[in-house]
């Protein structure tokens, strides 16, 4: 066969598959957000925004995004210097760190749910210790605070990894010489982190930074195993929408709304951690 | 004062002795070239010196200052690496001021220094590119200047042109001997090339299987090698040997002629250089075996009693394949050595 038109016929399967599952159901889905029956409309927009429950759920997810992502950030970097600092047993510390990438979303909300519930682990550990008296209901609404931690405490244990392994291979991409000249000139430690393994790393962390952060925008079943309705996002919104009112087409909004705010902050990042022409390694 | 000493030094990794008690001194300002065959050891010492691997044994002092506890930038040193390491995502100008940066000197005296170095290699046109904008000899020069901007006492290189082609090379060779006698800096120059060697050393320390081999001036080198392995290895094409029967008297038997040489009861290796053979009336009976003319030279491989030998011969003569030379060596250059030890006998 031609061998120009080979590539495009080997990926010819691949985008009709996505073609039809995901570009097709994303036309449907923008059909279904503009409009309500008689034509083009932003109704379903202005109705979801307006409801109450709108701004304080926006308002909890970027929250929730923005404590959660820098500090999932910040470990990941460390975790990766140090498995690249490693000689033996590099590998099986990596398994061991990424296995809660393995466990989906609701059972890392149970597992951290037995944890903080009333007759959860904490609980026992602290009336074990004489703290307190009798086991204190955590998730309630009177700590809102101790739910807003227990939720970024369970996001932060199961989606570090994913930064992780990104990370990861990006630091093994840095070629050793780097950090000798950047020694022999005098550079420390963290200097050699901050001029060195952060800026060459830029590729990877763009990478990193926006998957982590698409996921936090869509956070929803650890949300609902530990806050239920306590703490709205925009994720469970959406749900609420399409499954408790069966308002379609609000949901639908919602999804776009959703995907907008991650377009948004993808460009952001892109744009805040490019790499300039000829600088790249 | 930047003298170099390196005293009974050797380096273990694992089992494997990649350095065997290494002692050698370095004049300040002298230009000290470490040659020897790729994995002979010549990177492990350099990087003991400047304190990116430790010895497993030994001292290294600079500067009267015992160093080997030391990390690399409190040793006054500044080295220029083998693929330049120069940093990606710095400009030329950030890359020649980084070691400044580090020692946080004013904007105003990196920039004058930045600007000094940079005219000195000629890149003075290029300080606000990449590296990935720039050729590999423009990188190489980058990575000398970061090292001069520093000002060191030391200047280490391994292998720095080794990854430039040959006209580059030799035009960077000449430029990088010039710009570090400028500098007076006391230089160390790691390379597998004895062109390189012989044209820039002040010094050079003949590296084979983790020792020094000899260390001496290059001519001295060439002249009177200290070892069967640096007559084999310096000088292109290399020493011719032969073995040489005592015949009594401070007399020899090499390939059937009777030769002067020293006064010595053992069986010993006669060795001539290929362009001190002349043919003559008398001497080394030679049959040709390939004939390559060389421009300036004819460069003549024969056999002498079954022996592989080389000659170097005035491009005027007529040399045929199979023809019998008889080649005289001159009498001063013949150099002998002990089987036994491999060693020069005097
Ligand atoms: N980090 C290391 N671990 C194990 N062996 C090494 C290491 N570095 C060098 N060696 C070995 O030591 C020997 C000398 O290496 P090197 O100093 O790089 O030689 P050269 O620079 O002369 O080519 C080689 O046989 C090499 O394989
Ligand atoms: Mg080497």
């Amino acid at each position: 066969m031609n061998a120009r038109v080979l590539p495009y016929v080997l990926i010819l399967p691949v985008t009709a598959f996505l073609c039809l599952f995901f570009l097709y159901p994303f036309v449907l889905v923008a059909k279904q957000a503009f409009s309500t029956g008689d034509g083009f409309t932003l109704d379903n927009f202005r109705q979801v925004v307006g409801y109450w429950k709108f701004p304080i759920s926006l308002q909890n997810t970027l929250l929730l995004a923005a404590a959660v992502v820098p500090v999932q950030l910040a470990l990941a970097l460390l975790m990766a210097t140090m498995v690249n600092k490693m000689q033996r047993g590099r590998d099986l510390v990596l398994y061991v760190w990424t296995i809660p990438l393995g466990i989906s979303d609701l059972a890392a909300g149970i597992i951290w749910l037995a944890i903080f519930e009333q007759s959860g682990f904490l609980n026992s550990m602290l009336s074990g210790l004489g703290v307190v008296d009798r086991p204190v209901n955590f998730l309630s609404y009177q700590h809102p605070g101790v739910v807003f931690l227990a939720i970024a405490l369970a996001e932060i244990w199961r989606a570090t990894a994913i930064m992780l392994v990104i990370l990861v291979a990006g630091i093994g991409l840095i070629p050793k010489e780097y950090y000798e000249a950047a020694e022999v000139f005098g550079a420390s430690p963290w200097k050699r982190f901050t001029r060195i393994t952060l800026p060459l790393l830029r590729p990877s962390l763009q990478t990193a930074l926006v998957l982590r952060v698409i996921l936090a925008f869509e956070v929803f079943a650890v949300v609902l195993a530990l806050g239920g309705t306590l703490f709205p996002v925009l994720m469970s919104e959406t749900y609420a929408y399409q499954f408790d009112l069966l308002d379609s087409g609000a949901a639908a909004a919602m999804a776009l709304i959703i995907l907008a705010i991650s377009i948004g902050f993808t460009l952001i990042i892109l744009r805040a951690l490019r790499v300039p022409k000829g600088a790249t390694i | 004062m930047a003298e170099i000493q390196i005293k009974n030094v050797a380096k273990r990794f694992g089992s494997y002795q990649a350095l065997h008690d290494i002692n050698l001194t370095i004049q300040d300002q002298e230009f000290m070239v470490l040659l020897g065959a790729s994995g002979c050891g010549k990177t492990t010492l350099l990087r003991i010196i400047a304190g990116l691997e430790t010895a497993t044994e030994g001292e290294v002092w600079i500067g009267g200052r015992r160093v080997d506890h030391l990390p690399p930038k409190d040793r006054g040193i500044a080295m220029v690496f083998q693929n330049y390491a120069v940093f990606p995502h710095l400009t030329v100008f950030e890359n020649i001021g980084f070691g400044l940066r580090m020692q946080k000197l004013p904007n105003d005296e990196v920039k004058r220094r930045v600007e000094r170095t940079a005219g000195l290699m000629h890149i003075d046109q290029l300080l606000g590119r990449y590296s990935g904008e720039l050729s590999g000899g423009q990188r190489q020069r980058v990575a000398v200047a970061r090292a001069l901007a520093m000002e060191p006492d030391v200047i280490l290189m391994d292998e720095p042109l080794s990854n430039l082609d040959a006209l580059l090379r030799m035009e960077m060779r000449a430029e990088l001997k010039g710009v570090l006698a400028e500098s007076n800096t006391t230089a160390i120059y790691v390379t597998h090339d004895q062109v390189e060697a012989m044209s820039m050393a002040d010094r050079i320390s003949v590296m084979h299987q983790g020792k020094i081999v000899q260390a001496a001036s290059p001519i001295e080198v060439y002249r009177n090698p200290a070892a069967e392995f640096v007559a084999g290895f310096i000088g292109n094409p290399p020493m011719n040997f032969l073995p040489a029967t005592p015949a009594g008297d401070g007399k020899w038997t090499v390939a059937g002629q009777i030769l002067d040489g020293p006064s010595r009861t053992t069986p010993l290796h006669f060795a001539i250089r290929p362009e001190d053979l002349r043919p003559a009336d008398t001497g080394l009976a030679a049959t040709v075996k390939v004939v390559e003319p060389l421009g300036a030279h004819l460069l003549v491989t024969c056999s002498v009693d079954g022996a592989l030998f080389r000659a170097v011969l005035d491009s005027d003569l007529t040399v045929r394949r199979g023809d019998t030379l008889t080649l005289a060596p001159q009498p001063d250059r013949v150099r002998w050595f002990d089987p036994e030890t491999t060693l020069a006998v005097a």
